[in-house]
């Protein structure tokens, strides 16, 4: 025969362990409703800082060795160092893409900085405010870079026909990489010299 | 008069050599080509698919056109014979003392399609005595574009994919001779897929064949002044 007492605690005790059941139920159903919550609040787009306006992205083709003109409706800043480096970022994401026509890795993240400076030598009277672009490639970007004349040809000079295209003001680019000067994007295209942007004209142009 | 005898016999035995070099094969003295096979030593450049550096295909290749050449009778400096270190002035340093008539830079790439030919992005200067190194190939330019047109024409005869460019270089800019850069790409079909890699013999053999017969072309140009 079991004591009264006994049979007392049994009771007791199972009564608590229902109410803790009920309780951790609760409480996990509460955490659960809460990520439900968070995941809701998550951004699925990228916010737009600025309006989108037209640019253009000046891409390049291994298959012919030619540039042609995108029209695209983009987001841009209103610095123009700032707009010029998510124009080279959004050239860079469609070399990026897995189908590209000029496929290099890395995308926007390879443009670490565009600095605007004004144009050194003598003043052109036609564009007495020209500019001189200093685009700082990242390391990671030059050492991913296909090796080759015309791949880092063309990769230079899509880079200097779209800052062209966007930023009439910018009439010469030279290129950085972590900040320092390069000889060379991957072996082969020149880093140390100036390029002219009237030298990097599209030779044709496509409107997705 | 048996001394008479040893002296001439002396005297043709001596001139030997010297007739043998007059031969069909040996090389002209007056129509140099310099053949720069990039990169090399502790530079080697690109990869290729099939895991070949792009110092090892481009030494390949000019060892081929040097024997192309050399049978039609045209003399060839070339930057290098073995797995070696260059700059790209001491390229252009052998180029300039070679006083050659043609400097071909071969490249072998895995981006693109069939050959690619670079000449200078430098715009066209007149020549002087003396030129700024970095820039000397600028009063060669108008020639180099003339090589690149013979070049083109024999490449595209062969049946090859041809893709003409302008670019800056290291090296090819300071060169003083008619300059081009050749770039050897896999060939592809319409579809993009690869019929014939850089590496492979028979299709080295025929761009280099089409080489040849380009500078055997070239040569027969009558020079601009």
């Amino acid at each position: 025969m079991i004591p009264r007492y006994q049979r007392v605690i049994l009771i007791v005790l199972l009564a608590a362990s229902l109410a803790m059941a009920g309780i951790l139920w609760h409480l996990r159903q509460r955490a659960h409703q809460r990520l439900l919550a968070g995941e809701d609040s998550a951004p699925t787009q990228a916010p737009e800082v600025a309006p989108a306006e037209q640019a253009t992205l000046v891409a390049a083709s291994d298959a012919d060795g030619s540039l042609l003109a995108q029209d695209r409706s983009l987001p841009l800043p209103a610095d123009p160092g700032a707009r010029a480096r998510v124009l080279l970022g959004k050239l860079l994401d469609l070399y990026a893409a897995p189908d590209a026509a000029h496929p290099v890795p890395g995308g926007a993240p390879g443009i670490a900085q565009v600095f605007l400076l004004p144009a050194p030598g003598p003043k052109d009277p036609q564009t007495p405010d020209a500019e001189l672009a200093v685009v700082n490639l990242t390391g990671a970007f030059a050492a991913s870079h296909p090796s080759g004349i015309e791949t880092e040809s063309l990769t230079v000079l899509s880079i200097c026909a779209t800052l062209r295209a966007n930023l009439p003001r910018v009439t010469q680019v030279r290129f950085l990489v972590d900040g320092q000067p390069r000889p060379t994007l991957a072996g082969h295209a020149d880093l140390t010299r100036t390029y002219l942007t009237a030298d990097a004209v599209p030779t044709g142009g496509t409107t997705p | 008069m048996r001394w008479i005898e040893r002296a001439l016999a002396c005297a043709a035995l001596a001139a030997l050599p010297a007739a043998a070099q007059q031969s069909p094969a040996a090389p002209s003295a007056h129509f140099v080509v310099v053949l720069d096979a990039a990169h090399g030593g502790t530079d080697p450049g690109g990869r290729l698919a099939g895991g070949q550096a792009e110092k090892a295909a481009t030494l390949a290749l000019s060892v081929r056109l040097r024997s192309l050449l050399a049978a039609r009778g045209i003399a060839v400096v070339t930057t290098r014979e073995s797995d070696t270190t260059l700059d790209p002035n001491s390229r252009a340093a052998i180029a300039n003392h070679a006083k050659a008539q043609v400097c071909l830079s071969l490249h072998v790439s895995e981006s693109g399609s069939g050959v690619h030919l670079f000449v200078s992005s430098l715009a066209p200067a007149q020549s002087s005595l003396f030129l700024p190194w970095k820039t000397a190939q600028a009063a060669l330019v108008t020639r180099s574009l003339a090589l690149a047109g013979a070049l083109n024409a024999s490449l595209q005869h062969a049946g090859l994919n041809v893709t003409l460019g302008r670019t800056s270089l290291p090296g090819l800019d300071s060169m003083t001779c008619p300059a081009v850069a050749v770039e050897l790409a896999p060939e592809r079909a319409q579809d993009g897929t690869v019929t014939a890699e850089p590496d492979d013999a028979d299709y080295r053999a025929k761009a280099a064949a089409a080489l040849a017969a380009a500078v055997l072309e070239f040569r027969l140009e009558p020079r601009q002044p």
